[in-house]
């Protein structure tokens, strides 16, 4: 059972993707089955390894590819987190997709490679050392750039190109660092944070030096400014390849990769004292401010969510970078919410633009009236990214504040405060238009582009997603206190795992 | 059973006989030839397993002249590499065949050529004298030249004749070395030079000879220029086998040769490895500007040989673990290379046979069309990028780790720059598939044999990069000395 559930897991998609590959593309019906299938099998399955790892199973996988070098699959609590979230996201984004892109071009080719960049996020949570986790990083990297090139317009391509410009040269470092590391350490495996701390003083200017050559590459999927620029660019991709790139796959796979760096191969104790968390708590509230100045002068509605995502996710590095527990439960906190609470707006950013045409936000007045359930989940979204209770973006703020105050950096909370007044202020005028103002539902104007109207307010595989989403986004902070939520479990990784033993 | 030195001389000419039957029957009927060679992988894996225990080697006189030859892991290996490629490339070609016009006359050429050239190659793999290795080399030389004239177009026999030219001029200057080292040492075998010759002027400049021989026919920068235009005209199944072990096989001598004879010449591995780094430089900025696919594909090799060229300065003078890994590293590049270019080759045929194009913009909707032959371009494209998981993704690991251990650092930055080049050009190609406003070709259908046994192949590089553990555990003992 050990070596199973993490293979068939991993499985569960690339099989998934293969066959969708074989699949005439007419195979309309087989394709929704399998997808769905495969969404519930590989959620029950890490439902399965969840309950197991609480149990004290130890699920691993490990062969050598070469003298020194493992192949290792190794299931623990932090990877489960990661692995979780893409799971329950993947199953809401492929419904999402089915209705997104009925009757477009080449499904067939959509769905593969969404199949394969889902079996990447799950690599990457399950691999047990960094060779492992380079390998899903980069099939990350290949997987994603035919669903962000996948219209095939100028602009698509262009996107496309930038993205991979960033990514492959971020890889390109990522593989030199580790490389360096293996050469200083030994083939490492997460967890044998004690083997770096152990080199002593003069390994020290390589490891700091190494350290921020990991963090420029795991930096530029997590989005850091200033290696953030592919992100609003690649918003020409549709709508449900934007809900992954931002809430699963991408960004977070580079945030991912931050926390596992310092946790498991730095060891949080170490990074402290090596020095190098300040300059990430620099970094991150940089990106922070830097990421909601931009989000307010967009004046389109998926740029502005991207990059309020620019934003959001330097949430995580921030908590990383607090020295203390409540930041790494604030870390991991909102590495789930965060996923939560973006999918749903861009589900409902692709609504919009599916259902009327709308691109611009100076389109969106009075669309709370026809399109009343969308709006609700939006603006439970971005209630949420503000942070207002009893959303769980308020948690994740908290929870930032408090560390900030357990790790002695008070003026932190200055900028948790400024950034929640950036945040009000490009997402408040948002909501006043959804609901407040008159368009063309009251008879002002017309929508841009309107579909034929359909018994609901747009097509039912677009709008339960998105009001699934905001429903958990609700529950996640309504009932945090319960055992599985995200706070819950994050403080559960938090006291396996590290610092407390 | 264990294998015999009977087994390899089967081994050696059954290729060539079958061959020669696929010459004289109709070569409309050549399925049972190929029926009959499907075996002959085999037959090398066996030889493989069977060496396991120890490499075997022998000598074989013929009146004045005696002729050595010895089978280790790595020769086997080799050779195993080259029937697997060989019989696919023969498939291949027959469903080629099948699909587009030849001529008649030189598609019956084609079946003695290719077992000439399993011959050629199964010598250099085994051979462990100088003579030997010559004879193989012109063999397989003569061989290729006489495949790439195959097609009888102006262009195929300009660039077919030029090939001609350097692979003639290769073999003179590798003849004068031949000729100083017998008369400095007065021995031809490698064992024996290895043991008797100093590393003197003599030595020198006969080795200077015999590596600018084979730097020409292996296509090594900056005598590359024959390969691109050859491949432009020459038939996919030829180039496939062609850019996959003909110029490897030069390589191969090349370093046989410089670990006997000058294992120690710090300065010259140094000039061979700056050499390659600029193969993999210029190689990479030619297929960037390539205006056709095939041409884009033949100036990867260059540039993929490059790579190789690194072996010499990490494995002169280096420590033990990193002289292993470069090693290692080495043979697994060669095949993964070999096997994602013969991949790549058959993959780019199918797309321009399927939509006539000649230049990279006329792939539009291959993405839609041709799914599977493009999806083995980007699986083919994974090994020569080296990214994750594929043979190329290890070996550069591999390479990596031995130029930081060894602190190198040169060839760290070659490896950057390469991987980066290999990407930009991989990405041109795709990227054109995918455009979807532009007007589509006329598609022809394909054979799916032709589709599946590049499929096949392509894979089969992806694989070696996490299975790389139980192939290189041939290498190991015999490798490093």
């Amino acid at each position: 059972m050990t070596a199973v559930l993490p293979l068939a897991t991993l499985a569960s998609s690339l099989l998934t993707a293969a066959v969708i590959f074989m699949l005439p593309e007419q195979a309309l019906r087989t394709r929704t089955a399998l997808n769905l299938a495969a969404a519930l099998v590989k959620l029950v399955l890490v439902i399965w390894m969840a309950w197991g790892l609480i149990a004290g199973e130890v699920y691993a996988v490990e062969f050598a590819v070469v003298e020194g070098l493992s192949f290792v699959l190794r299931v623990d609590a932090l990877g489960l987190t990661f692995a979780g979230l893409s799971s329950l996201l993947w199953l809401f984004t492929t419904i999402y997709a089915i209705g997104y892109l009925e009757d477009s071009p080449n499904r067939r080719r959509f769905f593969g490679f969404f199949s394969l960049c889902v079996a990447s996020t799950l690599g990457i949570s399950l691999a047990g050392n960094l060779f492992t986790l380079l390998i899903f990083y980069e099939l990350l990297t290949l997987s994603t750039y035919p669903l962000v090139a996948h219209r095939g317009t100028p602009q698509a391509l262009a996107a496309a190109t930038v993205y991979l410009r960033y990514t492959l040269s971020a890889g390109l470092l990522l593989m030199i660092g580790m490389v360096a590391l293996q050469v200083l350490a030994g083939d490492l495996r997460f967890g044998q944070q004690e083997i770096l701390a152990e080199l002593g003083p003069a390994a020290h200017p390589w490891l700091i030096g190494l350290f921020w050559l990991l963090i420029l590459g795991f930096g530029v999927k997590a989005a850091l400014v200033p290696l953030h620029g592919w992100l609003p660019r690649a918003m020409v991709a549709p709508a449900p390849v934007s809900a992954l790139l931002h809430a699963v796959a991408v960004v977070k796979a580079g945030a991912f990769g931050i926390v596992r760096l310092v946790y498991d191969v730095y060891g949080i104790g170490f990074s402290a004292a090596l020095g190098v968390l300040e300059g990430l708590v620099v970094i991150a509230c940089i990106t922070i401010l830097y990421g909601s100045l931009r989000a307010l002068a967009q004046q389109e509605l998926k740029p502005r969510l991207a990059y309020s995502t620019v934003s959001q996710v330097a949430y995580i590095v921030l908590g990383i970078g607090l020295f203390g527990p409540l930041g790494t439960i604030a870390a991991l906190a909102h590495l789930l919410h965060q996923g939560l609470m973006k999918v749903t707006l861009f589900f409902c950013a692709g609504n919009y633009a599916e259902e009327l045409g709308i691109h611009r936000i100076d389109e969106l007045d009075g669309v709370g009236r026809r399109m009343p359930l969308s709006s609700l989940a939006f603006t439970i979204g971005a209630l949420g990214m503000i942070g207002l209770p009893p959303v769980v973006g308020f948690i994740s703020k908290w929870m930032l504040g408090m560390g900030a105050v357990q790790a002695g950096k008070p003026w932190v909370i200055a900028v948790l405060v400024a950034s929640t007044l950036l945040n009000a202020a490009y997402f408040l005028p948002i909501l006043n238009r959804l609901w407040f103002r008159r368009g063309p539902a009251h008879g002002v104007g017309a929508w841009p582009a309107e579909r034929a109207p359909s018994r609901l307010e747009t097509s039912a595989w677009l709008l339960l997603p998105a009001l699934a989403t905001a429903l958990l986004s609700l529950l996640a902070g309504m009932l945090a206190g319960l055992p599985f939520s995200p706070l819950q479990w994050a403080t559960r990784v938090v006291q396996q795992t590290y610092l407390m033993p | 059973m264990s294998p015999t030195p009977l087994h390899l001389l089967w081994l050696l000419f059954a290729p060539l006989a079958l061959g020669l039957l696929a010459w004289v029957r109709p070569p409309r009927h050549s399925g049972w030839v190929l029926l009959a060679a499907l075996p002959l992988p085999l037959v090398a894996l066996w030889l493989l397993l069977g060496v396991e225990t120890g490499p075997m080697a022998g000598r074989l006189a013929l009146g004045p002249l005696t002729l050595h030859w010895r089978l280790d892991g790595l020769a086997a290996s080799l050779w195993l590499l080259t029937q697997l490629l060989l019989l696919a490339s023969a498939l291949y070609a027959a469903s080629y065949a099948h699909a587009t016009p030849l001529r008649t006359r030189g598609y019956a050429w084609l079946w003695p050529l290719l077992g000439g050239l399993a011959l050629g190659l199964g010598l250099i793999w085994i051979a462990a004298d100088l003579l030997l290795l010559y004879a193989g080399l012109e063999l397989m030389g003569l061989c290729a030249v006489g495949m790439m004239l195959l097609p009888g177009s102006v262009e195929a026999l300009t660039a077919g004749l030029r090939y001609l030219l350097f692979a003639l001029v290769g073999s003179l200057t590798w003849l004068l070395g031949i000729a100083l080292l017998l008369g400095a040492w007065g021995r031809l075998d490698l064992a024996g030079l290895a043991a008797v010759a100093q590393p003197d002027p003599v030595t020198q400049i006969a080795v200077a000879l015999l590596a600018s021989g084979l730097l020409l026919k292996g296509a090594i920068f900056p005598l590359h220029s024959w390969l691109a235009p050859v491949h432009d005209s020459a038939w996919t199944p030829i180039s496939a086998i062609h850019g996959a072990l003909v110029v490897k096989a030069s390589f191969f001598i090349l370093l046989l040769l410089w670990r006997a004879l000058l294992p120690e010449a710090i300065a010259g591995a140094w000039a061979l490895g700056l050499l390659g780094s600029l193969a993999v430089l210029w190689g990479g900025v030619q297929a960037w500007r390539a205006v056709g696919l095939k041409q884009l594909v033949a100036w990867s090799t260059v540039g993929q040989l490059g790579y190789l060229m690194l072996a010499f300065p990490l494995l002169a003078g280096t420590s033990a673990a990193v002289a292993l890994m470069a090693w290692q590293a080495t043979w697994l590049q060669l095949a993964g290379h070999a096997l994602a270019k013969a991949a790549m080759f058959m993959a780019a045929g199918n797309l321009l046979l399927s939509t006539g194009a000649h230049r990279l913009e006329g792939l539009t909707g291959t993405s839609r069309r041709l799914p599977l032959s493009l999806m083995t371009f980007g699986f083919a494209a994974v090994t020569l990028m080296g990214l994750p998981p594929s043979a190329g993704f290890t070996a550069k690991w591999l390479w990596l780790q031995a130029s930081l251990a060894s602190g190198q650092w040169l060839w760290v930055l070659v490896l950057a720059l390469g991987s980066l080049l290999s990407a930009i050009y991989v990405f041109r190609v795709l990227r054109c598939s995918f455009v979807e406003d532009a007007p589509e070709p006329a598609f022809r259908p394909l054979p799916l044999g032709m589709e599946l046994i590049a499929l096949v192949l392509a894979l089969a590089a992806i694989g070696l990069g996490l299975a790389a553990a139980w192939p290189l555990s041939f290498l190991a003992p015999a490798g490093v000395p």
